[in-house]
């Protein structure tokens, strides 16, 4: 089933679906999937595992250290896939690649995309890569029925987004600000003001991501995005209070 | 050939190396600068009031210097010198940098940033920026920062905030990582002054076109001086921006060859050095925002680099060096750290002149290669920058007891000072 009618079918029952994010191999590949079985429980929808890489330039802090030192403990590709067919198999929620292009292009991107496909996953995430340099990659994607995901953001220009919207397919990741990830945004009229932007340019669901972090952020969103995408807000809460803490976290949010 | 006259539909690639791999945030951001850059080169009065602002402030032309001592003493080649180092600020850093500050007037940004590996593009960069009145931020390696304190200082002094970088490997690469980090949140009123010409279009081809200024003087000196083009032209690269700089000034001369001068740290088959396209340990990938050959191991991760000149020890190279030496249109060779300390002290004593590390590693692939070559051959060497700022290491690098005993002798005062 194609990302994009998984999302609308869960929407039937929930306003607004919750994607979550998980740095393969940090801490470990035991509490990676100790994360994964909270955030099944507390429901969520979708999750992007990240596949860690030596120059994360899009990240913050957070995730440049998770990724640093899940290289550091030597996390391997293959490992990673290993990672992803275990959780593909043993969970409801969809499973989406999130790394950055050189993880790609070193493998080749015929076989990325049959290994992805082989793990389960469904849809790729790949911040460094722009549409102009992606076209092969998405039009191979798409023959196999995986889904590009492509970013629209607050500097897109709306003749830009009409590129961006006609390149979607699955799911846009709406940016929420500028900068990296990592740090709080106001998730406010500004935030739905973009998102009402983009919804001109495209049929596919919103997620939106960049420093959402709690139940009032998730407030704001309900009726114009599809997906809340949460990331260091979860990873901070598993550094700072553990398993407990991140299941008391995704339950504050429903 | 002009490496510059895209294909279409294949602007900012040199065969496939090159392009843009940036975060969507940034694709206005890149576009802008694109087009002021396309403004600028259409434009005769801009590089005018380029040249005119590198004359006044910089004192270029910067000449070109025979080395009839070290000439006789290899026996060989004529050997002549580019005198980049005669540069204000110490190297040919500030060709780019003004270059840019000017583009940055036209973008109306008010504020920038730079990466810096030896500090002598941020050394530059501030001191731009205290001329053109922006607002500067340096980004550097922890790394380099413990290693190059006095380019630190004069930055600072000069009015720049600089930042020790305390991710990754803590040098370059890991800068420009954090520039990129900065860039993406700031862009609106920052303009990234890009060191070297990597990264992202229109960067490479920018970057080169300022550098460009070193081959068109060359030339011309040369021929005046000689009568005749060289046979060789080294130059060091780190990058790839001071060797693409001279290059360009001969890309179509056929008998002219271009030797390309990367770090070969520890040696071939050590794993500690930054050698490209010398050595076979490199392969194709994307990162920092281009296509190139990368240092990186077989999962795309990128590897430790290591070298004695903190200004090449880098991961990646110009785009275009990776296109040019798949062409054969440069050869590219590598100078050990222990090659070039001994070059150094050969080249302070027969010609009185102090070239910087990075600098030092052409010298030491022309050194090995003047015997060889006929006395009515001439080679001509890019000194890129000056040795002074590397003080440290180079006392370090020749043990010499005298410093040692002075730097103590100067802790010892501070120690008293503070108590
Ligand atoms: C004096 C000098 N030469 C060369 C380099 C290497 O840079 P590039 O290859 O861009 O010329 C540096 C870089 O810091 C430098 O300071």
């Amino acid at each position: 089933m194609e990302l994009a009618t998984y999302i609308r079918e869960r929407r039937q029952e929930k306003e607004l679906l919750i994607m979550a994010h998980v740095v393969c191999g940090y801490p470990s590949f035991e509490e990676n999937m100790q994360a994964l079985e909270i955030m099944e429980q507390a429901g969520v929808d979708l999750v992007e595992l990240q596949f860690p890489f030596s120059e994360p330039s899009a990240d913050g802090p957070i995730f440049v250290r998770a990724n640093e030192e899940s290289l550091k403990s030597g996390t391997t590709i293959d490992q990673c896939f290993d990672f992803m067919r275990a959780v593909t198999s043993r969970f409801t929620f969809k499973v989406l690649m999130m790394g950055y292009y050189n993880t790609v292009f070193k493998m080749g991107e015929k076989d990325f995309l049959e290994r992805l496909s082989a793990a389960g996953g469904v849809a790729f995430i790949l911040p460094d890569l722009p549409i102009a340099e992606s076209v092969m990659l998405r039009k191979t994607a798409l023959s196999r029925g995986i889904d590009p995901i492509i970013f629209m953001t607050p500097t897109s220009s709306e003749k830009r987004l009409s590129e961006l919207g006609a390149a979607s397919s699955g799911m846009v990741y709406v940016v929420a600000r500028k900068g990296v990830t990592g740090t709080k945004s106001n998730i406010d009229a500004e935030v739905v003001a973009l998102l009402q932007r983009c919804r001109m340019h495209t049929d596919v669901p919103l997620g939106l991501g960049f420093g959402i972090s709690n139940r009032d952020d998730l407030q704001v969103l309900r009726g114009t995005a599809d997906v809340a995408i949460i990331g260091t807000a979860a990873l901070k809460t598993w550094q700072n209070a553990g398993p407990f803490g991140l299941r008391d976290f995704f339950h504050a949010l429903s | 050939m002009d490496i510059f006259d895209f294909s279409s539909g294949r602007e900012g690639y040199y065969g496939q190396y090159g392009g843009v791999f940036l975060p969507e945030v940034l694709h206005n951001t890149i576009e802008e600068l694109l087009h002021c850059f396309r403004e600028c080169k259409e434009d005769p009065d801009f590089w005018r009031e380029y040249v005119r602002l590198l004359q006044n402030y910089s004192g270029r032309p910067t000449p070109v210097t025979h080395l009839p001592n070290l000439s006789s003493h290899l026996g060989g080649a004529q050997i002549y010198v580019k005198r980049d180092d005669l540069n204000h600020t110490g190297s040919h850093k500030i060709n780019n940098v003004m270059g840019q500050g000017l583009l940055c007037q036209r973008l109306g940004k008010k504020k920038v940033i730079a990466e810096t590996g030896a500090g002598q593009h941020g050394y530059a960069t501030a001191t731009m920026a205290a001329r053109f009145g922006f607002d500067c931020k340096i980004y550097m390696g922890a790394v380099d920062v413990a290693r190059q304190r006095p380019n630190v200082f004069w930055m600072e002094n000069l009015g720049a905030e600089v930042i020790a970088v305390q991710d990754g490997q803590k040098t370059l690469k890991d800068a420009i990582n954090e520039c990129m980090r900065d860039w993406v949140l700031n862009m609106t009123d920052t303009h990234y002054v890009l060191g070297t010409a990597c990264g992202p279009h229109p960067f490479p081809e920018m970057v080169s076109w300022f550098q460009s200024i070193i081959g068109i003087e060359a030339r011309e000196q040369i021929l005046a001086l000689v009568g005749k083009l060289p046979d060789r032209i080294y130059a060091c690269v780190g990058g790839g921006s001071n060797a693409i700089g001279i290059f360009q000034g001969f890309l179509n001369d056929e008998n002219v060859e271009l030797v390309g001068c990367e770090a070969g740290g520890l040696g071939v088959g050590s794993n500690m050095h930054a050698a490209r396209l010398a050595y076979n340990d490199a392969s194709v990938g994307v990162a920092q925002g281009y296509k190139t050959y990368f240092l990186q191991n077989q999962q795309g991760n990128m590897l430790e680099t290591h070298s004695i000149a903190a200004g090449l020890d880098y991961i990646g190279i110009n785009p275009i060096f990776s296109y040019l030496w798949e062409q054969d249109k440069v050869r590219f060779e590598a100078a050990t750290d222990l090659e070039v300390k001994e070059a150094l002290r050969l080249i302070m004593r027969m010609e009185g002149l102090i070239p910087a590390l990075e600098t030092t590693h052409a010298f030491a692939s022309a050194i090995k290669e003047a015997p060889t070559m006929a006395a009515d051959q001439i080679i001509l060497i890019n000194q890129s920058g000056r040795g002074d700022k590397d003080i440290f290491m180079i006392a370090d690098a020749l043990d010499d007891q005298q410093w040692k005993s002075f730097i103590k002798d100067k802790a010892t005062q501070y120690r008293l000072e503070e108590n």
